[in-house]
């Protein structure tokens, strides 16, 4: 009876042990951190919960990480479960900050907002480009066209488009094998409005999927018949290993996609709440941080994605001290007038 | 008929005429047979050892102590770490088998000692034996709904306790089969004795049931959290963080886990975070090994004193 009581003491014990083991060793951690702050303005303390793209987390994970050393005190939380999921919760106003990697949905999102209260500024932040790569070994293939990509990845394509010669008849009469990212991804939801078409709500489903681009990067490298498209970054880290196709005649690079030259380059954003930059005492001097001149480039670097060209960058940070609220872009998801920079200008 | 034929036919056979005494046929087929056990039981060691060589050489250049004791980094990760991770899985398996321990001992208690064996009663058995199987990122879209959303106020949203809660939902079929069996396997006498001794159902569930089954349930609680710990899809869902700027220090505090920890670092394109994800996966490793001695220590010690 006894034994019993004295088991479940020791285990108790051991736990409750190791929690409060866990809790001095944080508050240890903070303590350390606290003494390397003090740099420059006042620290601030406070909470920032920031949800949305895995896309863009790189770059705001970076940005908190700088803004913690001046700012040990400040708690902030940056989740990577997706645009749509970012935006769910963003509408909801449980989070303050929310990253995009494509603008805000104004049929279906907007309203949810609207509903809640919740005014929003929309601001760039960098570049993500599309690679289309091929094996190192293929040397038949060295530029694509947009037409010859949608013949290749449309739903009518499925088991039907299956050697390279059926898409460019210059090239060999042998299999091809694609790889992509799963339809998950916004990689793949990208490239599917630009290439396939806006109607097509699915490209053909008979191709190697995941959501890691660096398993298509290993397929692709491994396979001399494979064709596949993933992040830019990703091919850039794998330069001896792959063969990046021209789009249209345009090489992709950090200055075509910067200049919007190469088809599949798109900007990637955040969002932040105006009700959470008045309330809130840590959302200002956050974002703040966030979007200075010494940072932006700094952070987008860090991340590897492509910065913003010096204009497009003064009309991302007008936008934000002009505190203008809402969305540039049409329902079809394309910048009203169809120049990002133009259209910015135009809102404030 | 035939089959009636057949088994006599057999019979026969082992009676004399038929039995072949070739003892070095005999002694070889129990040598063959004593081989392929081994082996069978070689290959799951041989499977983690290349794992964890593999892993170790990829992860050597970041394993130290500094990575145990900084936060990961974009910027310089040459310098991250795991530390708000290896945090905030330490507190998802402590507030996991607060809550999981105690409602799967009830439960199989329940099902083993007090359940008539009613309809009501055969539907819940019948449906924690499914919930067993159920793909663990079912259980995250469950916990969003409840304990997320739902739950909020009480659970503070996506919380490290939200974690826990869906954990917990998680391994509370496999600790109730495991207890479940651990009590099925006392004998009827046991219970009988102490009735007739007077003692009240409770007593006995207290003095001689629990400390007779608890070996066994420990069992299933170690591979139960095992798996807990080792899960990143619903906790993906449930509202863990890719970066923290604090680590864990309360149960409604945001958190951090090495499961996500490592499927981010995995997903980036720099060779460096994959240098970073095959360290941690040496930190999973030994967290897990060290969780599993302690209770198997505890099992031990269960085991000789009852």
């Amino acid at each position: 009876m006894s034994r019993i009581l004295r088991a479940r003491l020791v285990v108790g014990v051991a736990l409750v042990l190791a929690l409060s083991l866990v809790v001095a060793a944080c508050g240890g951690g903070g303590g350390g951190g606290g003494s390397q702050g003090g740099g420059g303005s006042e620290p601030v303390s406070g909470e920032i919960a920031i949800e949305g793209s895995s896309t863009v987390q790189p770059i705001t994970q970076a940005a908190a990480e700088l803004f913690r050393e001046q700012n040990p005190k400040a708690r902030i939380s940056v989740g990577g479960a997706g645009t749509s999921d970012g935006f769910e919760a963003f509408c909801q106003g449980d989070t303050q900050i929310s990253d995009a990697s494509r603008p805000i949905d104004v049929a279906e999102e907007v309203p949810v907002c609207e509903e809640n209260g919740v005014e929003f500024i929309e601001i760039p932040v960098a570049f993500d480009g599309i690679s289309v790569v091929v094996n190192e070994q293929n040397d038949f293939a060295s530029d694509v066209t947009s037409e010859q990509l949608k013949t290749l990845w449309e739903p009518a394509a499925e088991g039907e488009i299956t050697r390279w010669s059926q898409v460019n008849p210059q090239w060999p009469d042998e299999e091809i094998s694609l790889y992509g990212p799963g339809t998950e991804s916004g990689t793949y939801e990208f490239f599917n409005e630009t290439i396939v078409g806006n109607e097509e709500e699915v490209n053909r489903t008979d191709y190697e999927a995941s959501e890691d681009d660096n398993v298509l990067v290993q397929g692709v490298a491994g396979d001399q018949n494979a064709l596949g498209y993933f992040g830019f970054s990703y091919y850039e880290n794998n330069l001896g290993k792959l063969k990046a196709l021209s789009l249209d005649g345009v090489k992709p690079s950090a200055e075509t996609i910067r200049s919007g030259e190469y088809g599949l380059s798109r900007p990637i954003f955040i969002y932040v709440s105006t009700k959470a930059l008045k309330n809130n005492d840590a959302v200002k001097p956050f974002v703040d941080f966030y979007l200075s001149e010494q940072n932006l480039d700094r952070l987008v670097e860090a991340a590897k994605y492509v910065t913003l060209p010096g204009s497009l960058a003064d009309e991302s940070r007008a936008q934000y001290q002009d505190r203008t609220t809402g969305t540039v872009f049409t329902e079809a998801g394309e910048p009203k007038g169809g120049d990002l920079e133009a259209a910015l200008k135009q809102a404030q | 008929m035939a089959q009636g034929t057949q088994v006599k036919k057999r019979g026969e056979g082992t009676e004399g005429p038929q039995f072949k005494a070739n003892m070095s046929a005999r002694y070889g087929l129990d040598r063959v047979f004593s081989v392929v056990v081994t082996l069978a039981a070689l290959v799951g060691i041989v499977v983690l050892a290349v794992l964890l060589v593999d892993v170790t050489r990829d992860g050597s250049s970041m394993l130290s102590a500094n990575f145990l004791t900084s936060f990961p980094s974009q910027i310089f990760p040459e310098n991250g770490g795991i530390y708000p991770a290896l945090v905030g899985s330490l507190w998802l398996l402590g507030l996991t088998f607060l809550i999981s321990v105690p409602l799967g001992l009830g439960a199989a208690v329940y099902l083993e000692e007090y359940a008539e064996d009613t309809r009501i009663n055969r539907l819940i058995e019948i449906n924690i034996s499914n919930l067993a199987g159920v793909p663990s990122i079912i259980y995250g879209l469950l916990g969003l709904g409840i304990f997320v959303q739902l739950l909020a106020p009480i659970t503070g949203g996506g919380s490290v306790l939200s974690g826990a809660l869906t954990l917990s939902l998680l391994i509370l079929p496999v600790i109730i089969v495991a207890t479940r069996e651990a009590l099925r396997a006392i004998p009827r006498a046991i219970r009988e004795g102490g009735y007739a001794l007077g003692a009240t159902k409770w007593e006995v569930i207290r003095s001689h049931l629990l400390p007779m089954a608890l070996p066994g349930a420990l069992t299933g609680m170690i591979l139960a959290l095992s798996r807990a710990i080792g899960e990143a899809a619903p906790l993906l869902v449930v509202g863990v963080a890719l970066y923290q700027t604090y680590a864990t220090s309360g149960p409604l505090d945001g958190y951090m886990a090495l499961p996500t920890q490592i499927y981010d670092w995995i997903s980036r394109p720099q060779q460096i975070f994959q240098d970073s994800a095959a360290a941690g996966i040496v930190v999973v490793m030994v967290v897990l090994l060290v969780a599993n001695s302690v209770a198997i220590l505890l099992r031990n010690r269960f085991q000789r004193s009852s």
